[in-house]
């Protein structure tokens, strides 16, 4: 949204913008804790207040045309864009394309933490989805694995619906989040955070019943004889996210396969000219303000791609 | 008393060295900001915190509306906070800002919503 609008503020004339969910806002709208915009508004507001702002912005514009439940399927490199939509498969030929796929969460597969496979392990971000939007708690005691921003969350947002949340689980020296998030979602609510800890085992037939809790040496190597064990029937993964760029790589642009960034020469672009990668697609963000500042900035990249503000 | 506090007023989350007898702050160093301060004196006074959560809804084009404290609320409440929320079950459209329930147990809060949203 920040991008199509300073598209347009640049003088482009013609926006569509492609959601696949049935609202505006993405990933902020399941973010309903505080702390957002005090950059961008100097407020302190939730996700989808911050998000409520664009939207706004954005249904004042008549020129930007929203297309819901609309899921992008196709790109080329010569910026031709198929997508479905309710009943129909679209196809449009854009000038300049920008890219906000955001990402997916990495998953406890990608970390290779053995055991069973049992019910109740879960990407964190999905399960604030189901505790935020669906009103669904995934358990009754928890250990979240990864000391990310999602995971520190998720630990304030379980233990406030009355999960027990044992521990958090950080196989790193310090923590991912950012230390309000240590302070405000672990320390408030008394919530154990086992640093150079990693879970080296996930037990349970049919739901989890318990992990393998392992300290780890400087090299991650587990210390013999530090092992102990943590009842809980969920287990939540937050161990970063992965950038998503199918239909970039669709479109024969290079993408870094270590960070599956675009690789260019600066931020929001990629190897096609004309066609923009932002926000977490473009690299992983701690704060939506700055996602919105660099957003802004790929709308005007776009603008002068298709020949400069007019006058 | 000496203690060392993280502020959490931004994501700078400096660290706060502060001297404090009891409930009273009397110096407070390492904040970038004033509002940094300001943190140190209401933490140690009375800690406060915005208090967000979903509640239910019926008959609207989401099953859960996000809510908020129009202020923040002292800390040991926040779980009383959750259990009066349980039981609200939103059924007429709001916008962001529509208050949900007022007064919010006494603390001078209300709860507010934080989108808009239809009828189904």
């Amino acid at each position: 949204m920040a991008a199509a609008l300073a598209a347009r503020a640049a003088g482009v004339k013609d926006v569509l913008l492609l959601e696949r969910d049935q609202h505006l806002g993405g990933i902020l709208n399941q973010c309903i804790h505080p702390g957002f915009g005090l950059h961008q508004f100097k407020a302190e507001l939730t996700g989808p207040e911050y998000a409520d702002r664009f939207v706004r912005l954005v249904k004042e514009d008549h020129a930007i045309e929203v297309s819901l439940r609309s899921f992008a399927v196709k790109l080329t490199g010569d910026k031709e864009l198929s997508y479905l939509r309710p009943g129909a498969l679209e196809e449009v030929k854009a000038r300049s394309v920008i890219l906000a796929t955001g990402c997916r969460e990495r998953t406890r597969e990608m970390i290779h933490i053995p055991g069973s496979r049992p019910a109740g392990v879960y990407p964190a971000g999905l399960a604030q989805k189901m505790v935020n939007m669906e009103g669904w708690i995934p358990g009754r005691e928890a250990v979240i694995v990864g000391s990310g921003d999602i995971g520190l969350i998720m630990a304030r947002r379980m233990a406030l619906e009355g999960v027990s949340v044992k521990a958090v689980i950080e196989i790193q020296k310090v923590s991912r989040g950012l230390v309000r998030n240590v302070v405000q979602c672990l320390e408030d609510f008394g919530i154990p955070l086992y640093l150079q800890h990693r879970v080296s085992m996930i037990h349970g037939r049919g739901r989890v019943e318990k992990v393998d809790v392992v300290r780890v040496d400087d090299e991650l190597k587990d210390i013999p004889g530090s092992g102990f064990e943590l009842a809980c029937d969920t287990v939540l993964v937050s161990v970063g996210l992965i950038p998503e760029n199918e239909l970039l790589e669709m479109a024969g642009a290079e993408i870094d396969r270590r960070t599956n960034t675009p690789v260019a020469a600066g931020v929001n672009l990629t190897s096609i000219p004309g066609v923009f990668a932002c926000g977490n697609a473009c690299k992983v963000y701690d704060l939506v303000d700055w996602v919105t500042r660099d957003s802004e900035l790929a709308g005007k990249m776009a603008a002068e791609y298709l020949g400069g503000p007019l006058s | 008393m000496k203690r060392a506090m993280t502020c959490i007023a931004c994501p700078q989350g400096c660290l706060l060295e502060l001297e404090a007898d009891g409930s009273r702050l009397i110096s407070v160093s390492g904040n970038k900001c004033k509002r940094g301060a300001a943190y140190a004196r209401q933490e140690i006074e009375a800690p406060m915190r915005t208090f967000t959560t979903s509640v239910l809804t019926r008959g609207l084009e989401l099953k859960m509306l996000p809510v908020r404290s129009s202020k923040p609320i002292p800390k040991e409440k926040l779980f009383e906070a959750m259990d009066a929320v349980k039981r609200i079950t939103v059924t007429s459209p709001v916008k962001a800002g529509t208050v949900v329930a007022p007064d919010l147990l006494g603390l001078g809060a209300d709860l507010v919503a934080c989108r808009g949203l239809d009828k189904l």
